[in-house]
């Protein structure tokens, strides 16, 4: 096996390859959403609202950027384990447990980062709202809305670092081939077989699909900002 | 254009704002005194214009009148009342603040926020009245100068005010986009809105003032009719400044 | 409104994603956490598709380090454990945290090196005398280091020799934390001697200079044992689809299938589970 079969497993449609590319995106879209579903208010009302402690909040929040997946893999799967407090639950070693792993792991980039933008626009539309007697759900919505470009890019930020990790989902999935197995922990095991030439091939298919991804989101952007600016 | 001589849906169920009543108002930031001892009364009617060179505090003033500030000492009332009725009065800022969404969404979100709906008919009339239809779906950010302020203004007509309140909003203007926002709020004046806006420009102020509360260095210092105030002002200070003196 | 589409889009796409995973495990499945030489082998990937063919049971393996995959069966994360550690997996079933041992299979480790061989100690039938001449030597030795099976039997070897260079660490032994084939692809960087089971071997691609350079000492025997999670401490534990596969495996028909599992011609683990067992 080597790089030239993996452009073969990718234009002959490869099911198994497939499979995997699949389940990859899924997990980490779906972490990238619950993160937004997350981050954005968190982030939106840490930027507009003075509670005490708020700039201890704000360091926590950035520093957590930096959380080493490894870790978090290692703290959720403590967390889902049969012995660990959400036992019960089952979902270790299945894609659910991957997607709470990546999102915990993004959730603080775009907590992070729109509490910046969002911060950044609110000094620019504060009087303005204000005069407008604008109310504070209504403010959140507002500055949410108009910020939307910067906030994308950070959601792409948040996809990419999820889409790159191998730690997290390695250790709460388990790489269960056909089950929990995604591109990154794929790249991993075929390395560990030596397989290095198909290691990088599938290694080029992640960065170009994490492109394509980006270049997607650039083309909504560009029509979005040409038809409503 | 509706007239709203007998308006009824511009005063709110409190009652009017009008007159704003300023008792021993003083304004402080830090160790800057920036207004000191203001008393002064806006009625209902024709334009009031406040006045004054740069730095003199009209600014402030205006934004005490609105309610966006409140004063570190003295008293302000509101037809009596110690809080303005919520969605009476509007604001137009020197440098207008455009949301990133098209011109039309612009009004329409000053609508919703003023609690009325976002009617299309009622967003083009609304920017018929400052000469802005057709750029509906325009982005607002990309229009020019004159043509942000003049949407300003269709946000703050949208919200179908008792009182608009501006702030020197044709300083960055070239003369024809002035007289074009001057035009305009001379027709919402008539249409019984009462508007009070700071200029340092004595032209528009002689343009536009029915009444001028001319103010220097945070003080009130004259407040008279417009036609007195230039032919005949009667303080030291309103005298130089008609004169043309830089430093008053 | 846009958002509520959205939010209703995004809410099918997490269903139908989410629920693909569980509903698999609700079919006839087990969790097996076994080791990582023993995936790289690539022997789960030819059994496997056999027992679901004949039980309809999907065996999901789980592979990590021997000390790992013992600590997931001890969590009750998997339903049957199948190591290469046996003194680890008795301890494993003396503590209550597993049913019964079984044998299943043996393979045998060999000693890897480069082709420039350094210590001098290719061809050899010793493998005690070969350490000690890299011990003398100081040649490069690269250890997993990770408390797998094979670092267990690397540490015998090293006992049984009168050595211990995990204890005093020389520089030239390298500890790397990690599995079979790091170690393989770390030894081959740098030229080093290293301890691999044979079927890890004999399926990596990155040999460049390495090749065998002792092999077929008794002492380089490679015991393979599959133990049930006990059901007493962990009610969840599939025990009877678990016991079907343990069954499966020692039965006749499981152990022809492992002899007969070849990588360019050659088997890689021999059957020797005890009938009647």
């Amino acid at each position: 096996m080597d790089a030239s079969s993996a452009l073969e497993l990718i234009l002959t449609g490869d099911a198994t390859l497939f499979a995997i590319v699949r389940l990859s995106l899924l997990v980490t879209l779906l972490a990238t959403v619950c993160s937004a579903l997350i981050g954005l208010p968190l982030g939106a009302v840490v930027a507009l609202t003075a509670f005490p402690g708020r700039h201890a909040v704000i360091v926590i929040f950035n520093g957590l950027m930096g959380l080493p997946p490894v870790v978090v893999g290692l703290l959720v799967f403590l967390l889902l384990s049969r012995s660990g407090p959400l036992g019960d639950l089952g979902i270790l070693f299945t894609p659910a447990a991957m997607v709470i792993a990546q999102t915990v792991l993004i959730t603080p980039i775009i907590a992070a980062l729109s509490r910046q933008v969002i911060e950044d626009l609110w000094a620019e539309y504060r009087d303005e709202l204000t005069a407008m007697e604008v109310g504070p759900l209504a403010r959140v919505k507002t500055l949410l809305w108009d910020a939307r470009f910067s906030l994308v890019t950070i959601l792409l930020a948040g996809f990419g670092r999820a889409a790159a990790e191998v730690g997290a989902v390695m250790i709460v999935g388990g790489n269960i081939e056909n089950f929990t197995r995604v591109m990154t922990t794929t790249i991993a095991l075929e390395t560990s077989k030596g397989n290095l030439p198909l290691a990088i091939g599938l290694g080029v298919v992640l960065i170009t699909l994490i492109l394509v991804v980006n270049a997607f989101a650039w083309g909504v952007r560009h029509w979005s900002e040409a038809h409503a600016g | 254009m509706l007239d709203r001589a007998a308006s009824t849906s511009a005063t709110s169920v409190l009652g009017s704002d009008l007159p704003i009543r300023f008792a021993g108002v003083d304004y402080r930031v830090g160790a800057v005194l920036i207004l000191c001892g203001i008393d002064l009364e806006i009625a209902g009617g024709p334009p009031t214009i406040l006045l004054g060179p740069n730095g003199s505090g009209k600014t402030t003033l205006l934004k005490l009148a609105m309610g966006l500030i409140t004063p570190t000492a003295g008293a302000i009332t509101y037809g009596g009342r110690g809080m303005p009725a919520p969605g009476t009065r509007a604001f137009v800022f020197q440098k207008p603040m455009m949301l990133r969404r098209t011109v039309a969404a612009n009004v329409g979100y000053a609508l919703k926020a003023a609690g009325r709906r976002p009617d299309r008919l009622e967003i083009a009339r609304l920017l018929a009245e400052v000469g802005l239809e057709g750029l509906d779906d325009r982005p607002a950010r990309r229009l020019s100068g004159g043509e942000q302020q003049r949407l300003a203004l269709a946000r703050a007509l949208a919200r179908d005010p008792e009182v608009l309140f501006l702030d020197e909003p044709t300083a960055s203007l070239d003369p024809a986009s002035t007289k074009a926002v001057e035009d305009i709020v001379g027709r919402v004046a008539k249409s019984g809105v009462k508007i009070v806006m700071t200029t340092h420009d004595l032209g528009q102020a002689r343009r536009l003032a029915s009444e001028v509360v001319f103010l220097a260095k945070g003080r009130l210092i004259e407040r008279t009719p417009a036609e007195a105030f230039f032919t005949k002002p009667s303080t030291d200070e309103a005298r130089r400044f008609v004169a043309g003196d830089l430093v008053i | 409104m846009r958002i509520r589409h959205l939010a209703f889009a995004i809410a099918a796409l997490a269903a139908a994603g989410l629920t693909t995973a569980p509903a698999a495990a609700q079919d006839k499945s087990i969790v097996v956490s076994s080791t990582t030489s023993t995936q790289d082998s690539g022997l789960f990937g030819y059994i496997l598709p056999m027992f679901k063919e004949k039980t309809g049971i999907d065996v999901k393996v789980v592979a990590q380090g021997t000390g790992q995959a013992l600590d997931t069966g001890r969590r009750g994360d998997a339903d049957v454990v199948f190591v290469h550690a046996k003194a680890q997996e008795e301890k494993f079933v003396a503590e209550g945290h597993g049913v019964k041992r079984y044998d299943v299979m043996y393979n045998d480790f060999v000693l890897i090196g480069p082709k420039s061989d350094p210590a001098k100690v290719k061809g050899g039938k010793d493998i005690l005398a070969a350490l000690k001449a890299i011990h003398e030597a100081g040649a490069p030795f690269v250890s997993r280091g990770d408390k797998s099976g094979t670092h267990s039997a690397e540490l015998r070897l090293w006992k049984a020799a009168d050595l211990d260079p995990a204890g005093s660490k020389p520089s030239w032994y390298r500890e790397i934390g990690q599995g079979m084939g790091a170690a393989l692809n770390t030894a081959s960087a740098m030229g080093g001697y290293v301890l691999a089971d044979r079927g890890t071997w004999i399926s990596f691609k990155n040999k460049e200079q390495l090749e065998i350079v002792v092999e077929g000492d008794d002492r380089l025997f490679n015991q393979y044992g599959i133990i049930l999670v006990n059901p007493e401490k962990h009610a969840h534990v599939k025990k009877e689809l678990g016991q079907q596969f343990i069954d499966w495996i020692v039965s006749a028909e499981g152990q022809q299938a492992i002899g007969s599992y070849k990588i360019d011609g050659q088997q890689l683990f021999f059957p020797n589970a005890k009938s009647g067992s």
